[in-house]
């Protein structure tokens, strides 16, 4: 679903939906929610007004159809903002639906603990009668039907309905993997499930209201732009409300119409009518990331973020460990060393052991183990391997351990074998010496494999002003070698839970704005205390609840893109604002001129459009400050584009696109409209 | 290059030489270093001893607003008497008259709002114990207030995160021990020198060379004339202000005048830099402001030069430019630079006739007030400035995609919200002030209390429309200066001019020491790569472009109908 997700901005049925609900926004309840389109709806009833009082047979307020023309001009411009805000809507809607009709009308076998004829009975209900705490039990082919935490069992699962992701996933019972998503698919064996959540207060009905606007607050950016623009619109009231004794100072007669039309063409109405759409969009646009996010603040203060804690594992490195070279010792045939070093690890079904076997590039079928002992790894012996059935010893672990053995047999370590086992550990590898019957062969070479372009993002981070950090259980030595290797600028060394948390409040005592991902139960506590948390949708019940997103698809990198998308939120606010506010200068010189030419014949010399005529110029700016939202509608749902290149740099290149672009297009778009308007006039 | 040019060049350029050091020393002062001034020391605890006054006490910003705001209340009611009862009082050689209750109340106001707007004439309408006891010992507060509450800005920018903006008393104490009255020592003496009168006789007579009898003004002129500058007050001893030959005599003191009105403001600015260490921040800024200036000086300047298109259509040369309302040993170039200086500085004291000026420089000296902050007046000019920063800060803080932060500290609803306020009440109080003239106008021009209909405006039409909003406008900004030709004594102008300067005076005070103290409270936030920078150049062009439009776009009606339609109808 979020990998196909449709990229038309203006599907039809969509699009129909919206034109509806613009009509149903006209509700001045509803308008009143944005102070600035609302005060235009109270200039299209004036106009309304107007029109009826020139029909009763009012002479002075020039013709009808002019009048006509500004009203029905000003309710367009109260539909196209409209539109805009009920687009994103749907737009968010859709997405949201179709992540919801997973979910609806599964199947359930809920367990009742007291049934009708057994203890633990078993019967199948809709999932929307599953309450909180129920049980229910999910067999191969069942889809989940509702958000829980295994308590039994353990079973693959289908997933790919929420992340896109066809490769089947392992959940069990306790431990961080616990945690099943409502619509997703058994394919193996038998759970039995907890309900976590009540029904319509899973994440996923919380995001859905988030984006259908019903309980969207505003962020505390957006109230603060609410405000600047709403003392823009008062600064305008005044413009155009001590113009009338000004105008009967210099005996000049001004139509209601033409008081309207100033005041709406000068206030912010481009982003008084995108500025919802803006944050809804934002939201949805993390929800094609396959984020859902608890509350829009969560996404904008993700555009602040200073530092972002990650860890290694899965992050910055591929999985775990790999092995990615043979040392035989001297003297040591390699075929030989390399035979044991894969004979050891045959039996062993750690990643590690594995990739050994990978790396040796034999066919284990040509060894013949069979009835060999294997010896499991333990804490004591620190080192695993076979007892062959011909009496053969193979061992592999870690450098002491062997050297103990080795020794303890009376044999010598050599040298050259220590020697190359201090350097893999200095440069952050892990080495595992292999002996045969109590001598050493050499070492297997383990390395953690950086994820290729890893650097590049960080360095991305960094130009975004974010501090990456890597949090990891190695020791420090090997700590600082993949913290190099990786780009990252600080790493937390054998790391325990609450040392992320220290970290976190370290960090945000010194004023700064921390993000972390995390899944365990453990990580619960620090993915609080963050500014953001990000939960893996993998992750446990607790670190759900705990975080403020949620990420569908488990990705840790996700991060760097949910900072991107709270920062072109905020950009698209400001540069929309900007553009809004640049473009009154045009417009005043359509309008200006155009009221007092009549008495005042030397302005001719403002009027540097040379619109053809006062009716005229007006009509081209209103019609131009109308036809503005709809262009930028899709500005608003896609965001501004965000590059990493420096806050001055930014501001430099917005400025030019928005501010200058916002000074010259409305007198280009103005004349056009003019020129346009001139054939029919 | 002419003379003239030349002259207004070295003005500025010894200006910026004399304002670099004095912003260093300022910054010494309040940062509690050691400077050569350090005497003073006895002088200001015996004040703060009579006064009972703790000056180590720490202040937040409500306890340092409310301890400003007390103290000026005081003056104003203190004022209003003098100005009511001033002939029965004693130091009245010529036996002036009391002031009525409204220009009392004007006049009380004005000074202690450091406005300085006059409706009266200073010869005839002021006794010298009020012209030196109220009015010159409001010249030196009301500066000392402005300078006192931006120091209390500096404290909050100075700290991470703090709650104390410095003690009011201490901090206003040691602006006038420290800065003010040895600066204005200097000035008066080189004023008195050069033939500033400095004496508590009468009118003078003298016989000119026609013969003809003439009373002559004088007083204890040249101290009030020193620190009307040098407070960026503006308001004179004479009526006639810096064009009086006895308020400015020469060429030299012409200098001297318009160096000291805004020597402080701009020192201040150093004084920033020096005293928060973030010496790039001040030095964007005074270029910003420096290049404001030069957009309203150079068009003024042209145009002065230039002459009037009107009286060169009756074909009269013009070699010396536009010269009515100008003194002839000043000359249209200096005259011009000083109009726009004392209007961007708020200190309008006049050397000519602004009623008397072209259009276009009509234009960029209201221009001037309306933005108010171009280097701006004692303290309160950068107080200004520091609105359009928060404006500018929040859009462009947006425009890079981070929540908005100044210095550290996020500036969020309030914070725009106070902005937005101050921002809209300048719109208010000169649109609606302006407003509220003309309705009266057009439609009460015969009421009663009105001094009659061809004494409202000696000029109607677009000038006169320029002669009521620049009345307004220098109201608003505190500046004092007229457009004259406005019967302005009478009830109608003594009481609206007089709510528009109160107004006009402390929310522009209170908005940013709020602001100030509301963000100092504030988690700092260090900076990071993703930090605006403010002080870039980038920065600073999008503060420059902050004011521009939000200047241009709330005033462009009312400048159109009144210069720019006089300029077009005149070309």
């Amino acid at each position: 679903m979020s990998k196909n997700h449709s990229t038309k901005l203006f599907e039809p049925s969509l699009v129909k939906e919206a034109l509806r609900q613009s009509f149903v926004k006209l509700n001045p309840r509803i308008m009143l929610r944005n102070p600035v389109m609302f005060t235009v709806e109270i200039g299209t009833a004036i106009m309304l007004g107007m029109c009826i009082w020139i029909f009763a047979g009012e002479k002075a307020q020039g013709s009808f159809a002019y009048n006509l023309a500004i009203f029905l001009i000003l309710l367009i411009t109260v539909l196209f903002a409209n539109f805009a805000e009920a687009i994103a809507e749907a737009r968010g809607k859709a997405q949201a639906d179709s992540l919801r009709k997973t979910r609806q009308d599964t199947p359930a076998k809920k367990i009742f603990p007291i049934g009708e004829m057994y203890v633990d009975e078993v019967k199948i209900v809709p999932s929307a009668q599953l309450e909180k705490g129920d049980h229910f039990i999910c067999e191969a082919g069942d889809t989940i039907p509702m958000d829980g935490e295994i308590i039994k069992g353990i079973a693959t699962i289908d997933e790919s309905a929420i992340t896109g992701e066809s490769a089947p996933v392992i959940r069990e019972a306790g431990g961080d993997k616990s945690s099943v998503t409502g619509g997703t698919r058994v394919l193996s064996d038998k759970i039995v499930v907890k309900v976590t959540t009540s029904p319509g207060e899973s994440f996923l009905d919380k995001m859905i209201a988030l984006v259908e606007g019903a309980s969207r607050q505003k962020t505390p950016n957006e109230i603060a732009l609410t405000i600047l623009l709403a003392s823009f619109t008062i600064i305008f009231l005044i413009v155009c409300v001590t113009l009338k004794p000004f105008a009967d100072y210099a005996n000049t007669p001004i139509t209601i119409a033409a008081f309207v039309s100033l005041y709406v063409c000068l206030i912010p109405t481009t982003i008084g009518g995108l500025l919802s759409a803006i944050g809804i969009a934002g939201m949805d646009r993390a929800l094609r990331a396959n984020v859902i996010t608890k509350s829009g603040k969560a996404v904008e203060t993700a555009g602040d973020l200073d530092v972002l804690l990650l860890d290694k594992t899965g992050t910055i490195t591929i999985g775990n460990r790999k092995a990615t070279n043979f040392y035989p010792a001297n003297g040591v045939d390699e075929k030989l060393f390399i035979e044991t070093s894969v004979l050891s690890s045959l039996a062993d079904e750690t990643p590690e052991g594995k990739s050994i076997v990978e790396l040796g590039k034999l066919n284990p079928a040509s060894f013949n183990a069979h009835n060999s002992k294997f010896i499991k790894f333990t804490a004591e012996t620190r080192s695993s391997g076979m007892d062959m059935i011909d009496g053969t010893k193979v061992r592999k672990g870690a450098f002491d351990s062997i050297r103990n053995l080795v020794v303890k047999a009376g044999n010598p370590f050599p040298t050259e074998t220590e020697e190359r086992v201090k350097i893999i550990a200095s440069n952050g590898g892990t080495p595992l010496v292999v002996s045969r019957n109590n001598i050493a062969l050499g070492v297997v070479e383990l390395q953690d494999i950086i994820k290729p372009g890893i650097q590049e993002r960080f360095e991305r981070l960094r130009k975004m002003g974010v501090k990456t950090v890597m949090v990891t259980g190695d020791n420090p030595l090997t700590a600082k070698f993949i913290a190099e290797k990786a780009g990252v600028d600080d790493f937390i060394a054998e790391a325990k839970p609450e040392d992320k948390m220290n970290y976190i409040q370290k960090e945000q005592q010194g004023g700064k704005l921390v993000a972390m991902m995390g899944d365990g139960t453990n990580d619960a506590p620090a993915l609080a205390q963050a500014d953001v948390g990000v939960a893996m949708n993998s992750g446990t019940a607790a670190a759900k609840e705990a975080g403020n997103m949620v990420d569908l698809d488990n990705d840790p990198t996700k991060l760097i893109e949910i900072v991107e998308i709270g920062k072109q939120l905020l950009m698209t606010r400001g540069t929309l604002t900007t553009f809004s506010i640049a473009n009154d200068v045009a417009k005043y010189f359509a309008i200006v001129p155009a009221l007092f030419i009549v008495s005042i014949p030397g302005l001719q010399s403002l009027n540097i459009m040379y619109l053809k005529s006062a009716e005229s110029a007006i009509l081209s700016a209103v019609i131009f400050n109308a036809i503005i939202i709809p262009f930028l509608i899709p500005l608003a749902l896609k965001g501004v584009a965000y590059k990493p290149i420096g806050a001055s740099a930014l501001l430099r290149r917005n400025l030019l696109i928005y501010g200058l672009g916002g000074l010259i297009a409305p007198f280009i778009g103005i004349k056009l409209i003019d020129m346009l308007l001139a054939l029919f006039m | 290059m002419n003379t003239e040019l030349t002259g207004i060049i070295v003005t500025f350029i010894i200006t910026v030489l004399l304002a670099f050091p004095l912003g260093k020393y300022i910054a010494k002062v309040f940062s509690g270093e050691k400077t050569f001034l350090d005497f003073m020391k006895p002088v200001e605890h015996l004040i703060y001893r009579i006064c009972g006054i703790n000056p180590a006490q720490e202040m937040s910003w409500k306890q340092f607003l409310k301890a400003m705001l007390t103290i000026n209340m005081l003056w104003l009611v203190y004022a209003f008497f003098m100005f009511l009862y001033q002939a029965h009082l004693p130091l009245n050689p010529d036996g002036n008259p009391n002031m009525t209750a409204d220009l009392s109340f004007n006049t009380a106001i004005s000074f202690v709002v450091n406005c300085d707007l006059q409706h009266y004439s200073g010869e005839s309408g002021a006794t010298y114990l009020t012209q030196l006891f109220v009015i010159t010992f409001l010249q030196f507060v009301s500066a000392a207030t402005g300078i006192a509450c931006l120091v209390a800005l500096f404290n909050g920018l100075k700290e991470k995160t703090t709650n104390n903006l410095g003690n009011f008393w201490s901090i206003f104490t040691k602006t006038i021990t420290r800065i003010l009255l040895p600066l204005c020592i200097v000035v008066a003496i080189l004023l008195a020198f050069n033939g500033s009168p400095a004496s508590y006789d009468g009118k003078d007579t003298i016989v000119t060379m026609q013969g003809d009898t003439v009373q002559v003004s004088r007083g204890p002129a040249a101290g009030m004339i020193a620190i009307k500058h040098l407070g960026t007050n503006g308001g004179g001893w004479f009526g006639a202000n810096s064009a009086h030959p006895l308020e400015n005599p020469n060429y030299f003191t012409n200098m001297l005048e318009v160096i000291g009105q805004v020597l402080i403001p701009m020192a201040m600015l150093f004084a920033l830099g020096f005293y928060i260490k973030r010496k790039k921040f001040a030095y964007v800024i005074f270029g910003v402001m420096t290049m404001g200036i030069l957009c309203l000086l150079i068009p003024t300047v042209i145009s002065e030069i230039h002459g009037n298109p009107e009286i060169a259509k009756m074909g009269i040369a013009q070699a010396t430019g536009a010269m009515e309302g100008k003194e002839v040993r000043f000359g249209p170039a200096a005259s011009g630079y000083w109009s726009i200086l004392t209007t961007v500085i708020s200190t309008g004291s006049v050397n000519s006739m602004h009623d008397s000026s072209m259009p276009v420089s009509g234009l960029m000296q209201m221009l001037g007030m309306l933005v108010n902050g171009f280097y701006g007046g004692c303290g309160v000019g950068f107080l200004n400035y520091f609105i359009y920063i928060i404006i500018a800060v929040f859009i462009s803080g947006l425009m890079v995609g981070r929540t908005p932060e100044f210095m550290g500290h996020k500036v969020e609803a309030r914070e725009v919200k106070i902005a937005a306020l101050v921002t809209l009440l300048s719109a208010f109080i000169v649109k609606g002030g302006a407003a509220l003239a003309t309705y009266y106008f057009v439609n009460h021009g015969n009421a009663d209390w009105a001094v009659k209909p061809n004494a409202w405006l000696n000029n109607p039409g677009y000038h006169g429309f320029s002669e009521i909003l620049y009345e307004f406008t220098s109201g608003n900004a505190n500046n004092g200066s007229g457009f004259e030709g406005l019967g302005d004594n009478n009830i109608f102008w003594n009481v609206s001019t007089g709510f528009a300067m109160i107004f006009g005076r402390f929310l522009p005070i209170i908005g940013p020491v709020a602001i100030i103290g509301l963000m100092a409270n504030k988690k700092y936030v260090p900076e990071s790569a993703g930090t605006l920078k403010v002080d870039s150049l980038t920065f600073g062009m999008m503060t420059f472009a902050v004011i521009i439009i939000i200047t241009a776009l709330s005033y462009f009606p009312p400048l159109v109908l009144g210069p720019i339609a006089e300029y077009f109808s005149i070309h």
